[in-house]
């Protein structure tokens, strides 16, 4: 079983992973790779105009900024949690997806737990690499466990006061 | 007052829903207590030196007779009928089963309260002026702005992670009475010449282990751009505050070592680059939730009373009480009513059931339906014609809660110590206890004036020591309770940081100390000064030697 859940159209759903995440230290495989930022400063461009299917792995203390230029060719970011408390790659989310405007897949990785779920989903989060063996239905179900939010996020909810405005 | 619309309760019913369902799965053994730690914190469920304590949040200090009769209600089915109030304005439960907690929050959402963000690094219920609406010195009612950030926190996708817990405080007065300059955010409100609106944004407050007063950031932000420029600083903290040492992760220690012109800058810039219009409130949500404050039911009434003249003339007791703890209301033939949760040999903050349904009932009857929490551990009528203060004093008095010692020396701050908490070095209450017995003639106290005493049991002051008059720190010392006094305090508009006096006392020399301290206050004072004016003029020197005296 893939352990890769994507969301898409307000569903959750296993999905297959065509990427390989590669470390640093680690010959560069044949396919889809996911390099850290650093390795993608060093060798990403050349891959690209090779033509190959770049993801870039962002650890939380990493500025997305950075990829401005590069981001139109990357197929996936993939941010990373190294522990659930750690919250800042809520904000490089936000980032990636109102500011730079990267319509791609946005992948949280490393210690994605089922009860992050409606936060990653609101900052624009849409792969989630489990570490806690849950499942699609979970997730489906924790996404839409709030009937509303009190904020626009990067998930195009309308918030509350856009409702009551509208309602 | 804002009442929660169907949006709101449906939140609420949401939240409660979820937590019955976490509840049912670790009662049942499905989820371990460490994976069901996070979860219960969310809710403001903690587990403490001998129970679960539930701390609910009380949004801005502010409860409708209806809220105040259900805390009331939930402390007495589920808890052992009294609760006590903090410095944050919120009410714990010390003595809650997990089995209850479904239930407890359905209850509490039925009128609108709940438990959410009272624990966890997330943006804290937050605190506004208590006297908001009844106060003269004001320019704008500070609760809107209070329940625009409320909606706005809750729930932030965000910042439910941040590296540590975050809070925020507001007022809209010239007096500031909600302690601004010691929290994550501070904003006052000011109102320009032309009528326009527009906050002082202060940041990197905060008291604990290293205890800082906040730096202005920003001098006028416009307040239609409010949650545009928070959600600047949040990012800012989120992305860049310190993660690696927990002491060290408040947003303090992040506005301290960047300087507050370079925190300034980054602020500026992350707030340059957002789309304001996606964030701040539209104008017909800021008219909704203004038109929810707008005053009502007040008289057109005199601003002499001839029933509250005569209650003081023939009532020694009533005219100090009306001295001490009833004050003007900017509207005429009002006033406003502090009520005393330190009656004296009490536990100050505690509030038994029966005594907030007759505060309910009170505030029902007398105060347009509405009751005050201070973050100094008292409740407050905001708004009680002049003509019924007497009757509001009687039905007090008849509860044990007429205490007229507002901002005297029994006013006593302490956080619940070590008699309850885990965290705790030492005991706070009976320190408190101990120091009010001492003064608990009125007449000694009102001579003695302002002086505000906050005792902490633990570093993290939780008790407000470092800005106490007198300060009081619990430590231990190789397994005993010993007391760290610090003088020179103010969480006020003359903030400042207090000054350690010497080495920590045992705790029964703690309220002598305290009496050789009024001492030398009493015997040095000039005319019209308070405690800390004569500390601040006479210096540390005099107290100390009256209270190490007996050492050498």
């Amino acid at each position: 079983m893939p352990k890769l859940i994507r969301w898409r159209d307000a569903s959750a759903a296993w999905a297959e992973d065509p990427f390989t995440a590669v470390d640093d230290d680690q010959p560069l495989p044949r396919g889809e790779v996911i390099l850290s930022f650093s390795r993608f400063q060093r060798e990403g461009r050349a891959l690209l105009d090779q033509g190959r299917h770049l993801g870039v792995r962002l650890a939380p203390d990493e500025a997305p900024e950075a990829l401005v230029v590069d981001i139109p060719r990357l197929s996936v970011l993939a941010v990373s949690f190294p522990k659930f408390r750690d919250g800042r790659g809520y904000s490089i989310a936000r980032v990636i997806r109102e500011r730079l405007g990267f319509r791609h897949e946005l992948r949280a990785v490393g210690d994605v737990l089922l009860e992050m779920a409606p936060s990653l989903i609101r900052c624009g989060f849409d792969a989630f690499e489990i570490a806690d063996g849950t499942t699609p239905v979970q997730w489906a179900q924790a996404a839409r466990r709030f009937r509303h939010v009190y904020q626009r996020a990067a998930d195009g909810r309308e918030p509350a006061f856009a409702e009551r405005t509208a309602g | 007052m804002y009442r929660y619309d169907e949006i709101d309760r449906e939140v609420l019913a949401d939240r409660a829903a979820e937590f019955r369902a976490q509840c049912a799965r670790r009662l049942a053994g499905e989820m371990t207590e460490d994976q069901f730690k996070p979860l219960r914190l969310m809710n403001g469920l903690y587990l403490q030196l001998h129970a679960y304590m539930l701390r609910i949040a009380i949004p801005y200090g502010l409860l409708s007779s209806a809220q105040l009769r259900k805390l009331a209600d939930v402390a007495r089915t589920y808890d052992r009928g009294y609760g006590h109030f903090t410095t944050r304005t919120n009410l714990q439960l010390h003595w809650i089963k997990l089995k209850d907690m479904p239930d407890i929050l359905d209850e509490l959402a039925s009128v609108g309260l709940h438990a959410i963000q009272t624990s966890g690094n997330c943006i804290r219920n937050l605190t506004a002026d208590p006297h908001a609406g009844a106060t003269a010195d004001e320019v704008d009612d500070p609760r809107i702005w209070a329940e625009v950030i409320r909606q706005w926190s809750t729930f932030h996708p965000e910042f439910s992670f941040l590296p540590r817990k975050f809070k925020m405080a507001v007022t809209a007065a010239s007096a500031d009475r909600a302690a601004i300059r010691v929290y994550d955010i501070g904003l006052r409100l000011h109102r320009d010449d032309e009528g326009a609106l527009s906050f002082e944004v202060l940041v990197g407050g905060g008291l604990g282990r290293l205890p800082h007063l906040s730096p202005v950031i920003r001098d006028r932000l416009p307040v239609r751009h409010l949650l545009s420029y928070l959600q600047a600083i949040l990012r800012v903290y989120n992305r860049h505050g310190r993660r690696d040492n927990i002491h060290k992760a408040r947003i303090k220690i992040l506005v301290a070592s960047l300087g507050p012109v370079e925190f300034a800058r980054q602020v500026e810039e992350e707030w340059s680059l957002t789309d304001k219009a996606a964030v701040d409130l539209p104008d017909t949500e800021l008219a909704r939730i203004r038109a929810a404050f707008a005053p009502q039911g007040f008289e057109t009434l005199p601003a002499v009373s001839t029933p509250f003249e005569a209650a003081k003339s023939s009532s020694p007791a009533f005219a100090r009480f009306a001295r001490r703890n009833v004050l003007a209301h900017k509207q005429s033939g009002y006033a406003l009513v502090n009520v005393s949760l330190k009656a004296i040999g009490e536990t100050p903050g505690d509030c038994s059931s029966e005594q907030m349904e007759a505060i309910a009932d009170i505030a029902e009857l007398y105060s347009l339906d509405e009751v005050r929490v201070t973050y100094e551990q008292n409740l407050l009528l905001p708004h009680v014609k002049l003509d019924d203060v007497p009757a509001v004093h009687e039905a007090l008095a008849a509860v044990g809660l007429a205490t007229p010692n507002i901002a005297l020396i029994s006013d006593i701050i302490a956080c619940p110590g070590l008699d309850y908490c885990a965290l705790a070095n030492a005991r706070a209450i009976p320190i408190a206890q101990d120091i009010a017995r001492r003064f608990a003639d009125p007449a000694q106290a009102e001579n003695i004036g302002e002086l505000k005493i906050k005792i902490s049991g633990c570093i993290n002051a939780c008790g407000h020591h470092h800005v106490g008059h007198i300060g009081i720190l619990g430590v231990d010392k190789k397994g005993e309770e010993f007391y760290q006094l610090t003088l020179g305090g103010s969480a006020e508009d003359d903030a400042a940081l207090g000054q350690v006096l010497g080495p920590a006392l045992p705790a029964d020399r703690v309220a002598p100390a305290i009496d050789h301290l009024v001492e030398v206050y009493l015997r040095e004072r000039r005319t019209g000064e308070r405690f800390i004016d004569t500390f601040r003029r006479a210096g540390l020197t005099a107290f100390k030697e009256a209270v190490y005296a007996q050492a050498h």
